[in-house]
């Protein structure tokens, strides 16, 4: 029987890492992530988990306490944000090639600088080649379930690899929902107990973590991950499957809407999925044929499941909360390439958009779909910018 | 096979040696210029060598000195400064 | 000593450190002072490469190196997973929890990590090799490396003899964090080392041990001196040996004995002529250099005399 109780994205966090109870807790707080910290202390001061929380001092220290936990057997999560993510990139590297299956919240918050506490994706992006799985969460249910689903995922024999659960900073972090809580035991039931890989505290079979690989050895260790992540796509989807059966909420990697017969299609992840899926319906109130599709994974990038979705279609607008200057938004790229190959090609284009917490609206949705539908858009759009 | 002519699949995950003080296995006495030997005459067993040496290659059985492992000691001459009585000398390698 | 020769080696032989590196003589002796099952993690660095050359690993002990400057973040993450699973049932045994890093993984980049693990009291013992430099990357300046040095990024010159600052007195940084247990060492001193390794190993909460670690390579000398090197460093008062207990600072071994005045305390001539990297500081030129640098060692013995109450 779910609970169903008020919660923002963040609090919704830390209550499942209360129902999970994490051997090993390591953070340091950052606007937006400050929730998450400070609820979970609470939960540690009541004496509601037996988790061993640190409060490290800094980014680069908590993913190293996590590395150090997760390697000695423990369970292990964490939380960061924009200049935190940062702080730790080369950290998020390393748990990923020792194949750490560590868990962290990604509450989305813009690069400095200038220093902006606001959500985009600049920093989750910024870390996406660092071997992480990537999982972007449109509201606090999704907060909450993805960090529930993220243990199992990371844990799995066929990956073990570390997962990033990302949500909008603020957006989705500050924002009271109602949620639907699991019971305690099922969520206990559902990641199961953690199964370490020869952890360090075994004293009878020492492991040597971290070598040092000369050019004959790194790139198979690398290509290792590499499959690692190929094997992650079924292993998420037989989760999600897991988790809709125990909660009666089903998730996919990618989440078309009105899609099918729509000529023009407009993408994004995170919380603008909400607002996208009601302009949609407003635009198809009007008779014009549109749809959305909301990008729930990342990495590894879904791309045969988008080129499905996409096949055929008209015009694609690629909503990036986040620039990779020189280039473009990140996801553009990725999904001209997922297309690139398919028999018939939709015109595919960019619209960098919310940058430090730029609010987007129905109307700047709209006006989207109006130019991609009247092929006034260019290959990248800034939207909501005062040019 | 040599461990470099393995493919991907055929390592432990996430770079972890799982062999335990493999390092064993190669023989850094091939680094050598000079080799060190032990009068057994002069030697008290004070086992300052055996402390000293940078390459665990100084062989102690029952707190006895009994010579040195030269299939990994470098040459590096520690020992013979550090004993007290002289007992060791450097000779040139191959000589 | 005859007791230590019949432990088991934690760290064995064939790892490619060079020939008369102090750095394993420090590692194989602070190993013998514990019987208990260890973790250790290690910064990156000399040791650390040396040791773990994949696919060949000199550790029979679980170990671990992820970056550069979070040996005592990875060790805490360590100690903590061996506290939650103590505290859950699911750990019986004892263990111990040691991390190593050289001046640059610990004075300099690895500064911030260190001190947040003592601020946290977590029960583990940090060593530092001091050998005055970044050494692995090439013999760059750190800021361990004493004024008119000769490293590769303050290299003696025609304006400039060597580094011009005075090092970092870490140990009483460290000190300052109220630690349950810091010493300095010298590989030369093995009872005073591993006597100071096993206080550490027992303390019951965060220890710093700061060893000097002769380098034959960075310091210029012969790879056979480097213990009487360490010695030399203790003798010159340049690196005294002494620990804090529980608030108690106390003289050890040949720093002892020279405070009593029952050993001669060597002048830093001595110092500079055995070492390569100190070569230019024996020249006209650099007189008033070396002048002031005895000063400035004079002055931190007192100093620390004082501190010891001798």
């Amino acid at each position: 029987m779910q609970k169903l109780l008020a919660m923002n994205g963040d609090q919704a966090i830390a209550y499942a890492w209360k129902q999970i109870d994490p051997d090993v807790v390591a953070a340091y707080p950052i606007t937006p992530q400050t929730i998450i910290v400070e609820a979970f202390s609470e939960y540690v001061a009541d004496g509601h988990v037996t988790t061993e929380y640190v409060c490290t001092e800094s980014e680069h220290s908590a993913m190293s306490v996590c590395v150090g936990a997760s390697a000695a057997g423990a369970r292990t999560a964490t939380a960061t944000a924009s200049a935190g993510l940062a702080f730790m990139w080369e950290m998020l590297y390393i748990a990923a090639s020792m194949r750490l299956p560590i868990v962290m919240a990604v509450a989305n918050r813009a690069l400095s600088g200038p220093i902006n506490i606001h959500c985009d994706h600049s920093d989750s992006m910024g870390g996406r080649d660092a071997g992480w799985v990537q999982v972007y969460g449109e509201n606090a249910q999704e907060a909450y379930d993805n960090t529930i689903m993220a243990f199992r995922i990371a844990e799995h024999l066929n990956v073990r690899l570390p997962v990033m659960t990302c949500l909008d900073g603020f957006i989705t972090s500050h924002s009271l929902e109602n949620m639907s809580l699991l019971p305690d035991d099922v969520v206990k039931k559902f990641v199961g107990d953690f199964k370490p890989i020869r952890p360090l505290l075994d004293v009878s079979e020492p492991t040597s973590y971290g070598p040092f690989d000369s050019p004959e050895y790194y790139f198979e260790h690398k290509y290792q991950q590499v499959r690692a992540m190929e094997d992650a796509f079924p292993v998420i989807e037989e989760v999600q499957k897991e988790f809709a059966e125990i909660s009666g909420r089903s998730y996919d990697l990618i989440e078309p809407y009105r899609a099918d017969d729509a000529d023009y299609i407009v993408m994004a992840a995170g919380s603008t999925a909400g607002t996208l899926r009601q302009v949609v319906d407003e635009l198809r109130a009007e008779g014009k044929k549109v749809g959305s599709l909301k990008l729930r994974l990342f990495r590894p990038f879904p791309a045969k499941e988008i080129a499905k979705i996409l096949e055929g279609k008209k015009g694609v607008a690629v909503m990036d909360r986040a620039i990779s200057f020189g280039a473009s938004g990140p996801t553009f790229p990725e999904v001209r390439s997922a297309m690139f190959d398919s028999p018939s090609k939709p015109n595919i284009v960019d619209y960098v958009y919310g940058l430090g917490g730029r609010d987007v609206g129905v109307d700047d949705i709209k006006v989207v779909f109006s130019q991609l539908m009247k092929g006034e858009s260019k290959t990248i759009n800034y939207l909501g910018v005062r040019i | 096979m040599a461990e470099s002519d393995k493919k991907y699949n055929e390592y432990p995950i996430g770079g972890m040696i799982t062999e335990r003080g493999s390092a064993r296995r190669y023989k850094t006495g091939d680094w050598r210029s000079r080799r060190p030997e032990v009068d057994k005459e002069k030697c008290i067993d004070c086992l300052f060598c055996w402390i000293f040496c940078p390459d665990n290659s100084v062989l102690v059985e029952d707190e006895k000195m009994k010579g040195f492992r030269y299939s990994h000691c470098k040459g590096c001459g520690i020992c013979a400064t550090e004993c007290p009585k002289k007992a060791i000398t450097m000779k040139e390698e191959g000589a | 000593m005859k007791e230590l020769s019949h432990k088991p080696a934690k760290l064995t032989e064939g790892h490619r450190l060079c020939a008369g590196c102090a750095e394993p003589i420090i590692v194989r002796q602070v190993l013998m002072a514990t019987d208990k099952p260890i973790v250790v993690a290690n910064a990156t660095g000399c040791f650390e490469v040396s040791t773990s050359v994949y696919p060949f690993t000199a550790w029979d002990v679980p170990w671990i190196h992820s970056a550069f400057e979070n040996a005592a973040a990875t060790i805490s993450g360590v100690e903590s997973t061996y506290r939650a699973l103590q505290r859950k049932g699911k750990m019986k045994q004892e263990m111990r929890f040691i991390a190593f890093g050289g001046d640059g993984g610990t004075y300099d980049i690895g500064l911030q990590a260190l001190s947040g693990a003592i601020e946290r009291g977590h029960n583990f013992m940090y060593v530092c090799f001091n050998n005055e430099a970044y050494m692995n990357t090439g013999i760059q300046r750190s800021s361990a490396t004493m004024r008119g040095a000769s490293t590769t990024t303050c290299p003696t010159g025609l304006c400039s003899p060597g580094k011009k600052e005075y090092p970092k007195d870490m140990t009483k940084i460290i000190i300052a964090h109220d630690i349950p247990y810091a010493a300095q060492a010298s590989p030369h001193n093995w009872k005073d080392l591993v006597d100071k390794a096993a206080k550490g190993f027992e303390i019951g909460g965060p220890a710093f041990l700061n060893v000097i670690s002769p380098c034959p390579r960075g310091w210029r000398h012969e790879s056979a001196q480097t213990v009487e090197i360490s010695k030399l460093a203790v003798e010159t008062c340049m690196w005294p040996l002494y620990e804090f207990e529980r608030g108690t600072w106390r003289l050890t071994g040949e720093s002892k004995r020279i405070a009593e005045g029952k050993k001669e305390k060597r002048p830093m001539t001595d110092w500079f002529k055995a070492q390569g990297r100190f070569r230019q500081l024996l020249t006209d030129k650099w007189t008033t250099v070396a002048q002031e640098i005895q000063a400035n060692v004079d002055k931190k013995w007192e100093s620390l005399q004082n501190f010891c109450k001798v």
